[in-house]
């Protein structure tokens, strides 16, 4: 059975239930489902954030070496990192973010991405975000597929914050969106009672049309009366944060609120930084430290979800080891992922660490890939998720994974 | 039109005739409606009228000679106007080079904006021929082929070439030979660059200073989608010795890189000493090491294997007939496309004159893509667009952007892939933008200072696609408030549908 048909068997979608969308708890009149309280959020950083700056490995003297204007100083200096384990050291601006790796609830991965050698940032973001690098065809993202091995079969199940749904969030099961800002639900004409009950009367059959426009309205309504009930909470008190911090600490109030939204996609892009990136301070040190910012928003609007969520932030590829010309770095393979979350074993850089003489570098410039980006989410949907071998063989078709990395 | 024909027809009329609206014309035809909802991006003005009058089978074959139809001096004017198109990638690329450093800023400006500009009216191209063309089948062939031999846009430099690839390997051809059709998207810079083959060389030993390395050319990627995707179809009986056999055969195909020393910059050039003479075994046939003859002679190969006549057969059945196409017509299309050595005219007649494309239960089945969907609400709706870049946003809000889909087996055209909530809520915006005229000029009425928008005329839009709607349709319609009805219209299944 798929997820539209189990929807309309169960009468969520009968024309005569349409009529009390709006005053009543929709969702609520549905059989109880089973839902699973695990909850996953990935931040794609689009551009290829330079993951040495990050997570810097500040006892390479290779690393001094290659950035003489751009290299983060070691602990203890002015402006230095900050120390994670005695070899790795957190970019300063990220400094928000050290409770948390102190309470074990933030772990990286160093030397990690796709083994697909290219440095197009379109094909390197449409490989990880459809999961399979290479593939020429395959246009559903792996995040969808997710969904449909779960299949909690609830219209709000994966909220996409933004625009366009991506690439990873594409596919056949439907997705929620949610805007940025201020106003994250655009109006649609739709919304006027008179306009939508319109509408309701054209699309009110069993055909495919109608049911689509049934459940968009659905998911519509379940968002606006969360987020009704939510910026009142927000208005009632402190001042609201801005930009990032304010999309992530509203994602993680609704999430907090309403257990159905089991996923949630975030894009955040600029860390393309070919030119002037800057050190401890400067353009990237302005990213990071608005990211690490919203991250802190998002785990306390989360509250005690927290506990059941994990946070992955990844990114297309690293860059050059090298700085370039323009006292930047240019596109380069390997990277770090970031991982969050209340159940992680955090406080561990994983991953091989292949070090940055040259002739440790993949062809000779850039941080090699020793752990498919595969493999490190795989860690994730088998542990905390629960998904067994074979689901996870649907998310990533085609793969055999490579290890297993502790994570949970 | 045989007597069986004669009889459902009269029948569906009789039945349909039932649901008569309340206003508007006589709901026409509906093998009239079909031929037009497939055969173009659906009626425009008074087309139904005249189809009507001409018959089905005269339109048809009017349709698949598009020369015998005259083009409108509007648009062909508005056409001549955006000079970028008439330019060849190399010229283009001369106009846009930003190599050179050291130029002064206004310069480097001026580039950016030529850069905007090509690709800006190769979409409003794009669009205003689909909207407008009175040679409709010609525009849906477009699209088919574009999709088939998808070049995505965003790619280096096919940001500057996706509109000359249109023009000059894809538009010629669309109604002519398919070996033709494979021959010029196989040869053109904008192919070349995104399926890589431009990189594609002999593997060779390079010497500098004494030292000797190994230098691996091989780029596999227009070898294998040229098989999978252009021709053969990814169950078509071939290994992977092939795809490399082939790119090996396609090794130095490609442009040169520096114009200046070129023999013709960033057009088709072959170069010999990037190609692998050696003799190469492809499709079980022994291919002599003779350079770029062995390119057009597997070309030559691949456009008469039946795996291919299947393949394109099957796509162009999905196309015009159904999102799983009946086997007895794929069939029938794969016998005509081998007998006639790959004439897409002739295939496209057999299909057009078939008994599968007239049945019954094919009629307003195929759910409309976004871009058929835009373009058939604004000519049903015979807006006369005022900005194409309004357009280009809401196909890229609706996931299908002009020249923009990433990977190279193109856009899909069926319901699967396009219905789904939030395509709804996108269109159902549009469609109410439309409809309230967002997309014309405005029109100064009383007062000069106050232009007024334009507002769709119901009458005439339900007059235009024939009038024809179910019992809950026009429910819907009568109970709108009628400011609503147009959108109503344009939301109704019997326009998402064709």
């Amino acid at each position: 059975m798929n997820r539209r048909q189990f929807l309309i068997t169960t009468g969520l979608f009968s024309a005569s239930s349409l009529v009390a969308l709006g005053s009543h708890g929709w969702i609520s009149r549905t059989p109880a489902a089973k839902v699973n309280p695990k909850r996953l959020i990935v931040i794609f950083l689009r551009g290829g954030v330079d993951g040495l700056n990050v997570v810097v490995p500040y006892r390479e003297p290779a690393y001094y070496q290659a950035r003489p204007k751009i290299s983060i100083p070691q602990p203890g200096e002015k402006g230095g990192v900050l120390d994670l384990d005695g070899q790795f050291g957190l970019h300063p601006a990220l400094a928000p973010l050290m409770p948390l790796w102190q309470q074990r609830s933030l772990a990286f991965i160093h030397n990690c991405g796709s083994p697909d050698p290219t440095r197009s940032h379109f094909e390197a973001q449409h490989y990880m975000e459809i999961g399979i690098p290479g593939a020429t065809t395959t246009q559903d993202g792996w995040m969808n597929r997710l969904l449909a091995v779960m299949s909690e079969r609830n219209p709000i199940q994966a909220v996409n914050i933004g625009g366009t749904t991506p690439q990873i969030l594409s596919g056949s099961i439907p997705v929620a969106s949610l805007g940025k800002g201020r106003n994250p639900m655009r109006r649609l004409p739709t919304d006027r009672p008179k306009v939508g009950a319109a509408f309701d009367r054209l699309y009110s059959g069993n055909d495919p049309l109608s049911q689509a426009y049934r459940e968009g309205k659905i998911a519509r309504a379940e968002l606006m009366k969360n987020l009704a009930a939510e910026m009142e909470m927000a208005n009632n008190g402190a001042p609201l944060p801005k930009g990032f911090s304010l999309d992530t600490q509203r994602l993680g109030r609704l999430m907090a609120r309403d257990p159905k939204i089991q996923m949630a996609f975030f894009a955040l892009g600029g860390w393309d930084t070919h030119v002037n990136q800057g050190a401890t301070k400067g353009n990237l040190a302005r990213k990071l430290q608005h990211l690490g910012n919203g991250l802190v928003a998002l785990q306390k609007g989360l509250g005690s979800v927290y506990k059941q969520t994990t946070i992955l932030v990844i990114s297309e590829f690293g860059r050059t080891v090298r700085e370039n010309g323009n006292r930047g770095t240019d596109h380069g393979h390997g990277n770090v992922m970031w991982v969050l979350g209340g159940a992680i074993r955090g406080s561990q850089v994983y991953g091989k660490w292949s070090g940055l003489e040259k002739s440790q570098l993949y062809q000779g410039r850039d941080l090699a890939v020793t752990t498919d980006f595969r493999d490190a989410i795989a860690s994730v949907l088998d542990k905390q998720m629960g998904l067994t071998q074979q689901q996870i063989g649907t998310v990533f078709p085609k793969y055999t994974p490579q290890q297993k990395i502790p994570l949970v | 039109m045989n007597k069986k024909n004669i009889g459902w027809t009269i029948s569906l009329i009789v039945w349909l005739g039932t649901i008569y609206p309340s206003y508007g014309a006589k709901p026409a035809d509906p093998k009239v409606l079909h031929v037009i909802n497939r055969l173009s991006f659906g009626p425009r003005g008074d087309d139904v009228a005249k189809v009507q009058a001409m018959g089905v089978k005269k339109y048809i074959q009017q349709q698949l000679t598009p020369k015998s139809i005259p083009e409108s001096p509007g648009l062909v004017k508005q056409i001549s106007q955006w000079k970028t198109l008439q330019q060849t990638p190399a010229e283009i690329f001369r106009y846009s080079k930003l190599v050179s450093k050291n130029l002064p800023p206004e310069m480097v400006e001026a580039r950016k904006k030529y850069i905007r500009q090509v690709k800006r009216e190769a979409v409003a191209a794009r669009l205003l021929r689909a909207t407008q063309s009175n040679r409709q089948l010609q525009e849906v062939m477009v699209d088919f082929w574009y999709n088939h031999f998808n070049v995505y846009g965003n790619k280096g430099l096919t940001r500057l070439w996706v509109g000359t690839y249109e023009q000059q390997a894809i538009r010629p051809y669309v109604l002519g030979n398919f070996r033709d059709l494979l021959g010029a998207t196989a040869r053109h810079p904008a192919m070349l660059f995104y399926l890589d083959n431009w990189r594609n060389r002999a593997a060779k030993r390079k010497g500098r200073g004494g030292k000797v390395r190994k230098v691996l050319g091989l780029n596999e990627n227009y070898a294998r989608e040229l098989m999978e995707l252009h021709t053969l179809g990814v169950n078509g009986g071939y290994t992977q010795a092939d795809v490399i056999s082939l790119a090996k055969i396609f090794t130095g195909w490609g442009f040169p890189r520096r114009p200046r020393q070129a023999i013709s910059g960033y057009s088709f050039y072959f170069n010999p000493q990037r190609h692998d003479f050696n003799d190469k075994v492809f499709l079980n046939r022994k291919i002599l090491g003779t350079g770029i003859q062995e390119g057009e002679k597997a070309l030559d190969m691949l456009a008469k294997n039946p795996a291919t006549a299947r393949h394109i057969s099957y796509k162009l059945a999905q196309y015009f007939v159904a999102d799983d196409p009946p086997k007895r017509l794929t069939k029938k299309l794969t016998k005509d496309f081998l007998d006639t050595n790959g004439n897409i005219r002739a295939v496209l007649k057999t299909l057009f004159n078939s008994r599968e494309f007239w049945q019954k239960k094919y009629f307003h089945t195929k759910f409309k893509t976004p871009y058929q969907y835009v373009v058939s609400s604004i000519r049903a709706t015979d807006t006369s667009v005022n900005n194409w870049q309004s357009i280009s946003r809401t196909l890229r809000r609706q996931g299908m952007p002009v020249y923009g889909c990433f990977t190279p087996d193109g856009y899909k055209n069926t319901q699967e892939a396009w219905l789904n909530p939030e395509a709804i809520n996108k269109r159902l915006s549009f469609a109410t933008a439309l409809a309230a005229g967002r997309f014309r000029k405005k029109i100064v009425t009383d007062n000069p200072q106050k232009p007024r928008r334009q507002p769709v005329n119901t009458i005439a839009l339900t007059n235009t696609i024939g009038n024809r709607f179910s019992q809950n349709t026009k429910q819907a319609m009568d109970m709108a408030p009628p400011k609503l009805r147009a959108a109503i219209i344009l939301s109704s299944q019997e326009f998402m549908y064709k």
